[in-house]
């Protein structure tokens, strides 16, 4: 699809009085979204410095500029945040690459027509749309459970009782129903991208004898980059916040095994009230999806560069 | 890897590909099944594929449980945020296909951006200011968080719909003289009724299934559906797996209808636009 981002035949400039009313037409939603949206984030930054506890009203003082990192301070020396860091890029990063193997492999089989294709893209896009702590209370009780689970059921034909996957192997059974629900938005954007190459480019190099692999190699997979790209960052993005699985199936333990960071901040806030940690806390979270955001947008600003994405 | 190499190698392909899906999918239909057995047989062992349905379970998870007051406050949310979101995005995001300036690609990304960021970041200070605001466990906080999230999906996806409109539909009217007003109302948005009903299902679908705003600022009035939901990792009372199953699947049918039916609109909104 062409970009369109050059300003349509007849400028803007042309038209001196629409371009007023334009102000109006953008503005409201606009700076609603400014206030909805930057002030928690100003105010977090404040709170970030502040020694707060809601369990201790007379608390909400400043710290001070002596100890102005002190929240940082207290967590970045404790143990417990190496272990959250290290529980956010295991889940994040196992996700994105399993999700990328299956949405991959999804993909080239719905690549190609054949009677009950649009009855396999109904089926397999519905893991995705089920809200997540559905799928996780599916997942915990109604599958994994160890008594009635499905899958218990299955295990006692190799002899194995009892057992019990999110407590035995917790951040491995979480990896695997969030990777669950997320193969098929991989899939999706990698259908896109696969059925956006032109038939011409693929018959061409067909008829100069490309083989399955060369063709997937140097046809497929250069045309695919810029959907893989997107696809996985912006899953990234949504995965280092991942919070309602976690809070159904294993409530960030057996001891902080599953907690991530949203997680964390969640008990932070609302188990120990601790205002002022949890925002720091929060700062973290901020800072480490705008890495990833930044990377995001600069690959949305390059396609849109050479038309391909429609900014 | 060559499609009509091989009938048979063809078929065979397909078949593995419809077998996968449904391996994908069963656990959901795994689900379904289990909604209409009796507590008895959810539990059995082996696990029964063929039962004679009850629709008990359906009965006690909707209306002898506070199913319906939940599905009630998911609906009004949704469909409030939504309508802000689309009463202030689609002007701008007119002005922002049609009246172009040097920002509107920066303003684009910054937009896309917010609706990027960790909810977590920004959980205790909306916490606290919803707390001076009294809008804890109040449908219009919820309305106003969600309609600002849904804010930046309204605006990316109706203008790119808005930038599939021949430029001379618009030119011939504003040589008729047409204004800012009539331009948008009479001309470019009856051609946008079927973008608008795709952005809509797809910001129900988001709205529809987002928790952890709502399982924070929420405590039983306003809650979601997908609060109620929650609770269902530990066994509710009377409400045992089958009647899980039966809550759950009626919490996730709206939403899976909506995604089917927007299933073509779908990878434009889940990228928000950026890929067709």
């Amino acid at each position: 699809m062409a970009s369109q981002s050059l300003t349509p035949p007849s400028s803007a400039a042309a038209q001196p009085d629409r371009v007023e009313q334009r102000k109006f037409l953008s503005a409201p939603g606009l700076t609603f979204l400014v206030i909805v949206t930057q002030v928690p984030f100003v105010l977090a930054i404040w709170f970030s410095f502040t020694n707060w506890n809601l369990l201790r009203p007379d608390s909400a003082g400043f710290i001070g500029f002596d100890r102005l990192f002190r929240n940082y301070g207290r967590i970045l020396t404790n143990p417990d945040f190496l272990a959250v860091i290290i529980n956010t890029v295991v889940l994040t990063v196992s996700v994105v690459v399993i999700t990328f193997i299956g949405g991959l492999a999804f993909a080239l089989l719905l690549n190609r027509p054949f009677p009950g294709r649009a009855l396999a893209r109904t089926l397999l896009i519905s893991p995705f749309l089920m809200m997540p702590v559905a799928a996780a209370v599916l997942w915990k009780n109604i599958m994994l459970d160890p008594s009635f689970g499905l899958l218990s059921f299955y295990l006692r034909f190799l002899g194995i009782r009892n057992f019990y996957a999110l407590e035995s192997f917790p951040m491995a059974s979480v990896i695997a129903i969030v990777s669950w629900q997320w193969i098929p938005f991989v899939m999706l954007i990698l259908l896109a991208g696969l059925q956006s190459l032109p038939d011409s480019t693929v018959e061409a190099a067909r008829i100069d004898g490309a083989s399955g692999v060369d063709m997937f190699r140097h046809i497929i997979f250069p045309h695919l980059t810029r959907f893989v790209e997107i696809a996985l960052l912006l899953e990234t993005i949504f995965i280092l916040s991942e919070f309602g699985i976690i809070f159904v199936t294993t409530s960030g333990g057996p001891g902080i095994q599953t907690t991530n960071l949203p997680y964390q901040i969640f008990l932070e806030a609302f188990s120990r009230q601790n205002v002022g940690r949890a925002s720091a806390y929060g700062i973290f979270a901020v800072i480490l999806a705008n890495i990833v955001i930044v990377l995001f947008l600069r690959v949305l600003r390059r396609n849109a560069d050479s038309g391909e994405v429609n900014l | 890897m060559k499609p009509g190499s091989s009938k048979f190698g063809g078929t065979l392909l397909s078949v593995f590909t419809l077998l996968l899906a449904f391996a994908m999918f069963f656990p959901i239909l795994w689900m379904f099944l289990t909604s209409f057995k009796t507590e008895q047989q959810a539990i059995q062992f082996p696990p029964q594929l063929f039962f004679a349905p009850t629709l008990e379970n359906w009965r006690v998870a909707l209306f002898n449980s506070p199913f319906l007051e939940y599905l009630q406050n998911t609906v009004i949310i949704t469909f409030f945020s939504i309508l802000v979101a689309l009463l202030l995005g689609v002007p701008t995001a007119y002005a922002m296909a049609f009246y172009q300036t040097k920002r509107t690609d920066s303003s684009l990304l910054w937009m896309m951006s917010t609706r990027m960021l960790p909810p977590a970041g920004v959980i205790v200070p909306l916490y606290i200011i919803f707390l001076n605001l009294n809008l804890l466990d109040t449908y219009l906080g919820l309305v106003i968080l969600y309609a600002a999230m849904n804010f930046p999906l309204v605006v990316w996806m109706m203008r790119s719909f808005m930038l599939e409109v021949p430029y001379e539909v618009i030119e011939a009217a504003r040589l008729d003289g047409a204004n800012l007003r009539q331009e948008f109302m009479r001309v470019i948005m009856p051609l946008l009724i079927p973008g608008l009903a795709a952005t809509s299902l797809l910001a129900m679908i988001f709205t529809w299934n987002e928790f952890f705003l709502a399982v924070n600022l929420t405590s039983r009035d306003a809650s979601p559906l997908s609060v109620y939901v929650s609770t269902f990792k530990a066994a509710q009372g009377d409400l045992f797996i089958a009647k899980m199953s039966a809550a759950a699947t009626a919490a996730v049918i709206p939403v899976l209808i909506a995604g089917w039916v927007a299933q073509r609109q779908l990878v434009t909104g889940l990228t928000m636009g950026a890929i067709k």
